[in-house]
């Protein structure tokens, strides 16, 4: 394998506490070593340029039944931008839920390494699996959903954590899961009855469970298993107004419980999308609705067991895409445009509807504020990732632009006072107007690299430059001491690399993608005791109320995922 | 105002996509640039040149150029498509996807046009002094925008699903035309002077249908309010008023609910 020097460039590194200076860096076996010992290796010269380990996404929908059914129900969205193979690249094609080619180089062109898929229904992890199979270059892992899964309500009602986490343990084997995803508790499946969750002590029905048994309990097994990665929670009342209480009280859930794992995670809960959840006010109307990112991230800044990602609205037609099957049926109701709907047997349901997030009106305009102040009053970036939730509220492509607007106060004024048409109202309503901090390179490398990997329990792998960790790095055409001048830049660099190398191998040179690299799928396996009980309970639902057989469910390695990387959990002692 | 005289010189094998072929495209070039400018037959790459001999040369502007195409071109697709200004007369019969995503200007066919004409246009005017196919002034394929501006009219008949999914403009059909008329309409006005087989404004939430001869089978979703004396494309009579889609949504204005109309001449 090629070793490779990487010389002269602006290094940015939270981790080892570099910033800009120049280092250089360099990969063996495709590992980080020191600069001395690499022989006769390539050298790259970075001069003028920014580099940073590659980026870690902790939250996208990019693989899975949901993203294919996007794809299929809006052809639309390919229409000319599709784009003929040329060179190593085949055809790629899609705006907002891009071909899984497309998915693959957009990474690759911003220097990304390493991308979770944020809601894997477990019936469905084959077809999960094939995708990322299909997806190449970047490394990729999958989380299951378990937040309305009848196991799960039915041990949780009881509070048996042990049983709980025997059968996580169980399913991420099952479905070469990574980690307790877990959306709209109980909302989900009480909507089966036409109810939703709107509180955290709203009863499900049937179950007689509420929200707030069924966040805390994950969060117990995922710490009893000690899980690379901890509870990832899409919080109840996505998107309404007035919902930034039912979200403080969700996070209020994880006071006392400390992390358990052995891979430095930090964190017990992990809120996604947070900006889809700090709403104040009754309507999405500019004299009632508010911003309450403020009140919710002041909160998250006083405690340090909780971290979040953005979800920034990037004012672009796209496609969302939840396991919130409630909330997507209230989404086509209000722009009375295509919905599909599934109910995934015992164990969640989805729904997927276009939306066009206006910048003439107020409310997007709102969204966007608010996507941008969760990113602003964060006091430690570590806890605080940039996302987009691609595609709910942006596609993926637009993560260089939500860099721009987190990095320049200039690019910001620029928005509210040109693109939105309510810029106005907006200040008034919102924090945005307020806030004149500019996100530096050294915390976007923080938001997009070192905290991501951190929380997800792979810090031993990515999101640092540190010797033995993965090859992977990332050099933009940015010079942080003469590129200041003009927010476009950023733009561009950051959706542009010159340069990725990844698990030592360079993908992209020059800019031009040149090698599909050697993609692999993460995957947890927790030991845990034997338990006969749950079981006995497993092959007693799949009798009872599966459509399927456990023999046509279990995601079998050799096809599915040919080139697994499995971390190894024991949770036995 | 610069005429280019596009004479068809072999018919495709295939089909050639010529989306190039528009005023805004040609204007400011030469015959010989015309001739150099690329199209698609199947998976290859062509230049209008193997198609077609040029004469003339674009004018300054979109607008001051107008193409005449002399022959059959009923195998080649996308003629006009994007089109913001200037003139296009085929004389001829054309394929499909005719002023596709159309935005201004006007397009004459002296003869048949085939599926997707005039597909999500926005401005501008195609006339058809022969028969349209199917999907006349529709949506793209998943999109829910269709015709929005402009007009479409056809001599002859149309096919099925005109203007599905239209939102605004106006197609007029002089003859009879096909299954599926304003499916999902959000607007805009369709006038068949012929008549109409079943189907005619499902799910339609608001826009006007005008049919002058006879419905094979009504909608359910329709409900007769009145007649009324009207004067429709400068001729005027008696028309009775349907209003539908029940089944549909329908949003209100001023307090009052708004449906989509459907107008059946005596």
């Amino acid at each position: 394998m090629t070793d490779y020097l990487i010389k002269n460039g602006f290094v940015f590194d939270p981790v080892q506490g570099i910033n800009g200076d120049k280092v250089d860096v360099a990969i063996k076996d495709g590992k980080i070593v020191d600069a001395g010992d690499v022989t006769n290796p390539t050298v790259i010269d970075a001069t003028g340029m920014t580099v940073m380990a590659a980026a870690v996404d902790i939250h996208a929908h990019v693989a899975g039944p949901k993203v294919n059914v996007g794809r299929n129900f809006r052809p639309e969205d390919k229409l000319f931008n599709g784009k003929a193979g040329s060179g190593i690249k085949r055809m790629e094609g899609g705006f907002s839920v891009p071909t899984v080619l497309r998915t693959a180089y957009l990474y690759a062109r911003m220097g990304f390494g390493f991308s979770m898929e944020a809601a894997m229904p477990p019936l469905y992890a084959r077809h999960t699996h094939e995708e990322i199979r299909d997806t190449p270059i970047i490394d990729q892992g999958a989380l299951p959903v378990f937040g309305n899964n009848w196991f799960v309500l039915e041990y949780l009602k009881e509070n048996e954590i042990e049983n709980t986490a025997a059968y996580i343990a169980w399913l991420l084997n099952q479905t070469k899961g990574f980690g307790v995803k877990c959306v709209n508790p109980g909302g989900t499946e009480s909507w089966g009855w036409g109810m939703n969750c709107e509180t955290v002590d709203d009863v499900v029905p049937y179950f007689d469970v509420t929200p707030r048994q069924i966040v805390s309990g994950l969060i117990a097994a995922n710490e009893y298993l000690g899980l690379p990665h901890c509870m990832h929670v899409h919080g109840n009342s996505l998107g309404e107004p007035g919902n930034y209480e039912i979200t403080l009280d969700t996070l209020k859930i994880a006071e006392g419980y400390k992390p358990q794992n052995e891979f430095g995670r930090d964190v017990v809960l992990h809120n996604t999308h947070l900006q889809f959840h700090c709403y104040g006010g009754e309507s999405y109307a500019s004299k009632s609705f508010e911003s309450k990112s403020k009140e919710v991230i002041d909160y998250i800044n006083s405690v340090d067991n909780i971290s979040y990602d953005l979800g920034v609205v990037t004012l672009d037609e796209t496609t969302t895409m939840t396991a919130d099957g409630p909330f997507e049926h209230h989404l086509s109701h209000m722009n009375n445009l295509k919905w599909a709907n599934t109910d995934v047997e015992l164990e969640t349901g989805s729904g997927i509807v276009p939306f066009i997030y206006n910048p003439k009106t107020f409310i997007a305009g709102a969204q966007w504020a608010v996507g941008l102040e969760c990113g602003l009053f964060i006091k430690d970036p570590m806890r605080a990732y940039i996302t987009t939730d691609a595609p709910n509220a942006g596609p993926l492509s637009r993560y260089p632009r939500v860099y721009k607007w987190l990095m320049s106060a200039q690019a910001r004024e620029d928005m509210l006072n040109n693109t939105l048409k309510y810029g106005d109202s907006i200040r008034e309503r919102c924090y945005i107007g307020e806030i004149d901090r500019e996100i530096s390179l050294y915390e976007l490398a923080m938001m997009t690299r070192a905290g991501p990997a951190k929380t997800l329990g792979l810090s031993h792998m990515f999101g640092s430059l540190k010797v033995g960790l993965e090859g992977d790095v990332a050099v933009y055409p940015y010079n942080p001491e003469t590129d200041t001048d003009d927010p476009e830049k950023i733009e561009y660099a950051f959706g542009n690399a010159a340069y990725l190398i990844k698990g030592g191998r360079m993908i992209v040179k020059e800019g031009e993608i040149v090698d599909m690299g050697n993609k692999r799928t993460f995957w947890v396996n927790a030991k845990v005791n034997d338990n006969p009980m749950v079981e006995r309970d497993i092959s007693e639902k799949f009798r009872r109320y599966y459509t399927v057989t456990q023999n046509n469910y279990t995601v079998e390695g050799h096809h599915f995922v040919p080139n697994p990387y499995v971390i190894e959990v024991d949770a036995t002692k | 105002m610069a005429k280019v005289i596009l004479t068809p010189t072999q018919t495709p094998t295939l089909f050639l996509e010529a989306e190039n072929i528009t005023p805004d495209v040609f204007a400011g070039k030469t015959a010989a640039e015309i001739a150099a400018l690329h199209g698609f037959v199947g998976k290859t790459t062509v230049t209008l040149g193997d198609y077609f001999k040029v004469e003339g040369a674009g004018g300054q502007t979109a607008a001051d150029t107008t193409i005449v195409i002399n022959g059959d071109v009923s195998r080649v697709k996308y003629i006009g498509m994007k089109m913001t200004a200037g003139e296009i007369v085929v004389n001829g019969s054309a394929d499909m996807y005719v002023g596709g995503w159309m935005i201004g200007g006007k397009i004459t066919v002296n003869g048949n046009i085939d599926a997707f004409a005039g597909l999500g246009m926005t401005g501008g005017e195609i006339i058809v002094n022969g028969n349209a196919g199917n999907y006349l002034g529709a949506a793209y394929r998943g999109d829910w925008r269709g015709m929005q501006g402009g007009v479409i009219r056809v001599s002859g008949n149309a096919g099925s699903d005109v203007g599905t999914f239209m939102r605004g403009g106006t197609i007029i059909v002089g003859g009879n035309i096909d299954v599926h008329v304003g499916t999902h309409m959000e607007g805009g006005t369709i006038i068949v002077k012929g008549n109409a087989k079943s189907r005619v404004g499902g799910q339609m939430v608001k826009g006007t249908i005008y049919v002058y001869g006879d419905i094979d089978v009504m909608m359910p979703g329709f409900q007769y309010r009145n007649d009324v004396d009207l004067e429709v494309d400068g001729q005027s009579g008696k028309f009775a008023l349907y209003e539908g889609d029940m089944g549909e949504r329908h949003p209100k204005q001023k307090g009052e609910v708004i449906y989509g109309q459907l107008y059946m001449k005596y």
